[in-house]
């Protein structure tokens, strides 16, 4: 009994933490997004709830919840309730397997701040992530709209032409790294390289700047964002996929792709920016568990700069045509990722033959 | 009709240097944070001199109207929104003057042309704007509320700076 226990509650606690983080986080998020958009276009954004309007997602969340949970009447009722919640959970499904920090050393116990050390990280997250285009294309489907429905198969083109390209942008990355466990990733950018008076951490963007190129422009398009925001488009579809939702539903939707958003920044942070990795923090002699915690605060300040990216991006380009984004896609980015693909293995064959 | 698309270099078809520039120009607003938003609750908008608000029924040196009930603005109004009754107050100076002179404001569509039309200066648009409210009643001024409306410029300005003509009024 007390093993049993000794086992799963770092897990549960983990979970807990985890949830309630990613939660919180995605609640602040929308209003970093409204927030920086408005500093952007110098306005001021919402300031009315509590300081700056740090209650305002608060605010928001109250108002989704109380909202009348309409249903409109031809929708086909089981597609319709199920959709959020086929796009919600495999979007917080994701999380499980991201290194969020080396070890914690608890009463004599090694608690990796992982929820969940999968061997095959990387596949896990991308076939989960493969999951949410059925949330979304059911919502289109079912909400008997022809927006909706538009939306819906925009996103499904869209998810499946950039989920490959998703893909294949990391392939380079993994074939650098010759694992797909995403722990061991991290573990294998710790250290430096020297270059004579120079010392530049081994992260991944070093190895594989064209990848992360490419796994940048996928990331945007698998989370729907702006660029790449075509499944929604407000001025052209009214709100594309979730145009019938409302209340909790509809809140159910924004969260999914908030989530997406902090999932790709966060395997982004992973692959190409050393994850917990702090460099220079070996040499400060911190106890083990300090330099854990650093760790942690450094990952989610990477993460929390890739998500000002995604927001800055919004609010600074405009969406692409469809044809344009399918071009891109098969005519861009994929060749690319493919050259990528080569160039890496051509490198890594004469690496290990030649030196 | 045909849109001639203008030829983009191979460097702007390359998309990253010009999204950067792009990305460049947003942080750039960012970082040089200056506020255009008004927070206008808090913080009173400022309108110019010759705003054209509220109107009020400029005052004699006596505290009342200066209007002679020639009914000029009543004809000029496009709104037809002002309407009067006119009468003879029993007072040697004045000729005649309104017993009713009613403004509905809901009406009036702010052009300043009663204004323009009065020969003895004795309507004026205030600079005053924030008179909302849930009832319609409310926005019906009527003469007493219409000299109470002096309240909304300076002490010094309620009354006429104009010299009278004795045509029009005997003061
Ligand atoms: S401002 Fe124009 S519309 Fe209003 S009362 Fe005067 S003349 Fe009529
Ligand atoms: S034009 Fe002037 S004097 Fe004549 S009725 Fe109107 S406010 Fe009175």
């Amino acid at each position: 009994m007390m093993a049993w226990a000794m086992e799963w509650v770092p897990v549960l606690i983990k979970i807990l933490v985890a949830f309630f983080v990613v939660l919180t986080l995605t609640a602040y998020l929308t209003l970093a997004e409204r927030k920086f958009s408005a500093y952007m276009q110098d306005r001021c954004g919402p300031n009315r709830t509590g300081p700056f309007g740090l209650l305002q997602p608060l605010a928001d969340g109250i108002k989704f919840i109380f909202k009348e949970d309409v249903i409109p009447t031809e929708v086909h009722r089981t597609y319709y309730v199920l959709a959020p919640a086929l796009l919600l959970v495999p979007a917080l499904l994701g999380y499980i397997v991201i290194p969020f920090g080396d070890t914690l050393i608890v009463a004599g116990r090694t608690i990796p701040l992982q929820i969940a050390d999968v061997d095959l990280g990387i596949l896990y997250i991308f076939a989960i992530a493969g999951l949410s285009v059925y949330g979304l294309f059911m919502a289109g489907w079912a909400s008997n709209n022809k927006y909706s429905l538009l939306g819906g198969l925009r996103s499904s083109a869209q998810m499946v032409s950039y989920e490959l390209t998703l893909g294949l942008s990391l392939v380079g990355a993994l074939l650098v790294f010759g694992t797909s466990n995403l722990r061991d990733i991290v573990h294998l950018q710790t250290g430096h390289w020297d270059l004579g008076p120079l010392s530049i951490p081994k992260w991944g963007i070093f190895l594989q700047p064209l990848g992360f190129l490419l796994f940048l422009v996928s990331a945007f398009a698998e989370s729907n964002r702006l660029p790449f925001d075509l499944p929604e488009a407000e001025n052209e579809l009214v709100g594309g996929y979730h145009t019938e939702y409302g209340s909790m539903k509809f809140a159910m939707f924004f969260m999914g792709e908030y989530i997406g958003m902090i999932t790709m920044s966060a395997l982004a942070t992973t692959f190409f920016f050393g994850g917990w990795h702090v460099p220079g923090l070996a040499a400060l002699n911190l106890s083990h568990n300090a330099a854990a915690l650093a760790g942690v605060a450094a990952f989610c300040l990477k993460t929390g700069f890739f998500l000002f990216l995604f927001i800055w991006v919004r609010w600074t380009l405009p969406r692409f045509r469809y044809d344009q984004l399918m071009s891109l896609s098969w005519k861009g980015v994929f060749p690319a990722a493919m050259l990528n693909v080569f160039l890496t293995g051509f490198c890594l064959y004469a690496f290990h033959r030649f030196m | 009709m045909i849109t001639q698309r203008p030829r983009l270099s191979l460097w702007q078809n390359l998309y990253l240097p010009e999204i950067l520039r792009g990305m460049w120009i947003t942080i750039r607003h960012m970082i040089r944070f200056k506020q255009v938003t008004c927070e206008y609750p808090e913080k009173p908008h400022a309108v110019p001199a010759n705003f054209r608000g509220l109107h009020r029924l400029i005052q004699r040196p006596g505290g009342k109207e200066r209007c002679v009930a020639c009914e000029l603005c009543l004809t000029a109004c496009p709104a037809n929104c002002i309407s009067m009754v006119a009468a003879d107050p029993g007072d040697p100076s004045v000729e005649k003057y309104p017993l009713r002179y009613e403004i509905d404001t809901l009406r009036c569509i702010y052009c300043g042309f009663c204004e323009e039309a009065c020969p003895c200066d004795a309507i004026e648009l205030t600079p005053h704007y924030e008179f909302a409210s849930h009832r319609r009643e409310d926005f019906m001024y009527t003469k007493d509320r219409l000299l109470d409306n002096n309240r909304f410029v300076p002490e010094g300005e309620r009354v006429s700076k104009v010299q009278t003509n004795e045509t029009y009024l005997r003061v």
